[in-house]
């Protein structure tokens, strides 16, 4: 090695210097430096509006005047508990938010895994593209589009008519937001799941089958049990999204279609009823809080 | 291939059938071939080694034994039955991974069981062939922990039980001990050894490595790869005192090539006597002058790295029973000196078409 090579590097003098010094000292003076913006952000907008959402649920409308009154009462949580319309709503939104859950799992399960196992490099891409193209578009776009192929003379009918199969009537029904809905959320599911085939090394499914395990046998005791927190991390977000939505069920839903977010909509801009809309949308809240709790246990954040 | 297949328990060889054929073997990724009619046996109760640098098809040979590929060309018998076709769970052969391939959503025990449960052993017969099979890699009490709990020896010990436990004929280890430091390789080839003792019924032990040490202290034989072809077979006593090739000779410790008499010869550097130029030497050694160009100083003994006259370069190895030599090695540096072997140390071998290796993935 020759002498030149060992240059001594002098200390760097000067204030940046010294600050730079310091920071590389101290790793919770770079957390604060990082996390101060999206930290204001958060707690004063974020956490600040769902604070005002929850206190508000507690507040109730004249219903004279239509002024707000600042008076402490259960009320509107009592009305959404023993009103059945808004129990059937409550109800109708979990209900399709979990099937729209189970079927996108159920699709994204064997795509993702010939995507991340069996697919060349190129088809890979292919894939990827193709999953995630229609999040390129518009989500108002492709809901209309979902109008026009469920329609009574759309193109599902047309085609079943053609092949004399007859015909459904599924538009504007619950059928049609299940359908739209599991289509529209799909690639939130896909994208996790292959992460999670992706992840899982070659080596285990040769050590199950070395060990005596068929496919089959590989697949259910040690493929699915690693991909299940994929699967979770997916459902999250397939799950929560429908919850929240309006724009699908007044457009393919049809006449006594409402969700959650329908009648929130309603008595915030039509009604003016902001605490029983706040009241009403506590309720999807509660349902994530409880299903996050349960995720959290199934381990899908270590996934994510 | 010019392997001189000398088995180390000639008894065995007459009684027993082989454990492993391999047969016409040929195996090629696109272009790259990794594999080229490769033709193999392994005697039952055997430890056999395949020895190679990466790239030179001793893992391949060792997926395709398992069943985890498929051959282009060739067969592999497993006790004279042919299982070419056979899947994995169809051959009674188990592997221990490099990468342990441990499962991490099961316990210990649960991935030590993996293999009894698949194949519908009952509940409390497993869980005691388990628990046996921790005792014998002296895991008895972590069968409880998550292999991320343990420590890199302990996860290969649990590989190791996971793997024996169902009592294979054939137990395939691939680079088992690869990922451990020197200390723990060390006290893992002895515990793979004594292992393998211990069974009742002897498991033929076919083992992957590129570490020329490993292979020598633990094999009963040893196949020496490069390129996809086997270069040498034998005991490795017949593998490093008389190489086949120079190959051989340089991959299995130091080569020292020499030309003798239009021949190409090998000596051990531990067989080169190290003199002062006008020392006596024994009639009937062969002597060649030189000037130290190098010493390393290596704990139990020093290399010397010999510029001979004649323009070729030899290294000797010298025990530092010598403190003050030991001391000084700067010293030695320039010094002339003579160099002296035994013609039985001299071996001749055959020219290999390039001694330097393409290294590539294997």
């Amino acid at each position: 090695m020759s002498a030149e090579a060992t240059v001594r590097r002098a200390p760097r003098g000067g204030l940046r210097g010294r600050a730079s010094a310091v920071l590389f000292r101290r790793a919770w003076l770079r957390a604060v430096l990082l996390l101060s913006a999206p930290g204001a952000w958060f707690v004063l907008i974020y956490l600040a509006a769902l604070a005002i959402l929850f206190v508000s649920a507690f507040w109730r409308v004249d219903g004279f005047t239509g002024k707000l009154v600042h008076a402490w009462n259960v009320d509107n949580f009592r009305q959404l508990v023993e009103n059945p319309t808004y129990r059937t709503i409550a109800l109708r939104t979990i209900g399709i938010a979990a099937a729209v859950t189970v079927t996108d799992a159920l699709l994204a399960i064997p795509f993702a895994y010939f995507a991340a196992r069996l697919a060349s490099r190129r088809l890979q891409a292919v894939l990827f593209v193709i999953v995630l193209v229609p999040l390129w578009t518009s989500y108002l776009v492709r809901v209309y589009a979902w109008r026009l192929i469920l329609a009574k003379d759309g193109i599902v009918n047309w085609a079943l008519h053609g092949i004399g199969l007859g015909s459904v009537d599924v538009a504007y029904s619950n059928w049609a937001m299940w359908i739209v809905f599991s289509y529209i959320w799909l690639p939130f599911m896909i994208l996790p799941v292959w992460v999670a085939f992706e992840r899982v090394p070659a080596s285990f499914l040769e050590a199950s089958a070395d060990l005596g395990a068929r496919a089959r046998t590989t697949f259910r005791r040690v493929l699915l049990p690693l991909v299940l927190p994929g699967v979770v991390a997916g459902s999250i977000f397939t799950f929560s999204l429908t919850l929240g939505d309006f724009i699908t069920p007044t457009l393919v839903g049809g006449a006594g279609s409402d969700f959650i977010g329908n009648v929130v909509y309603r008595n915030v801009g039509i009604a003016s009823n902001v605490p029983f809309a706040a009241a009403f949308a506590t309720i999807p809240l509660l349902v994530m809080a409880v299903y996050l709790a349960i995720a959290r246990r199934l381990g899908a954040f270590e996934a994510l | 291939m010019t392997g001189t297949r000398v088995p180390a328990r000639e008894e065995r060889r007459a009684t027993l059938a082989p454990a492993v054929r391999v047969s016409g073997l040929r195996k090629a990724y696109g272009a790259v071939v990794a594999l080229e009619r490769l033709e193999l046996e392994v005697l039952a109760g055997e430890f056999f080694t395949l020895l190679g640098p990466s790239g030179s098809g001793k893992t391949t040979t060792l997926r395709l034994i398992a069943g985890f590929e498929a051959p282009d060309d060739g067969a592999v018998e497993l006790d004279g039955v042919d299982v070419t076709r056979r899947p994995p769970y169809q051959r009674d052969v188990n592997t221990v991974f490099q990468d342990y391939a441990l499962f991490p959503h099961m316990t210990v025990a649960q991935n030590v069981a993996y293999g009894l449960m698949v194949r519908g052993v009952g509940r409390r017969d497993r869980a005691a062939r388990a628990a046996q099979a921790l005792q014998m890699v002296r895991l008895g009490d972590l069968g409880e922990r998550k292999p991320v709990q343990l420590s890199g020896g302990q996860r290969q010990r649990v590989a190791l039980a996971r793997a024996l436990v169902n009592r294979p004929r054939v137990l395939l280890l691939d680079e088992p001990l690869g990922a451990l430091d020197l200390k723990l390789r060390q006290e893992m080839q002895l515990e793979l050894q004594r292992i393998q003792r211990e069974l009742s019924e002897r498991i033929t032990f076919v083992y992957v490595t590129h570490d020329q040490d490993e292979a020598l202290a633990m094999s009963d034989r040893i196949a020496v790869f490069s390129r996809g072809r086997i270069e040498q077979v034998g005991s490795p006593r017949e593998i490093y005192e008389h190489p086949a090739n120079e190959f051989v000779a340089g991959f299995v410790g130091t080569s020292n090539l020499l030309e003798e008499d239009g021949l190409r010869v090998t000596v051990r550097p531990e067989k080169v006597e190290l003199l002062a130029p006008d020392a006596p030497v024994a009639p009937g050694l062969r002597r060649e002058p030189g000037v130290v160009r190098d010493v390393v100083y290596l704990g139990s003994v020093t290399r010397y790295v010999v510029e001979l006259d004649r323009g070729e370069t030899l290294v000797a190895l010298r025990q530092n029973t010598d403190v003050a030599v030991a001391a000084a090695p700067d010293a030695e540096r320039g010094r002339r000196v003579l160099l002296a072997w035994s013609p039985e140390h001299a071996n001749t071998v055959a020219a290999g078409d390039d001694v330097e290796h393409v290294e590539e993935e294997g």
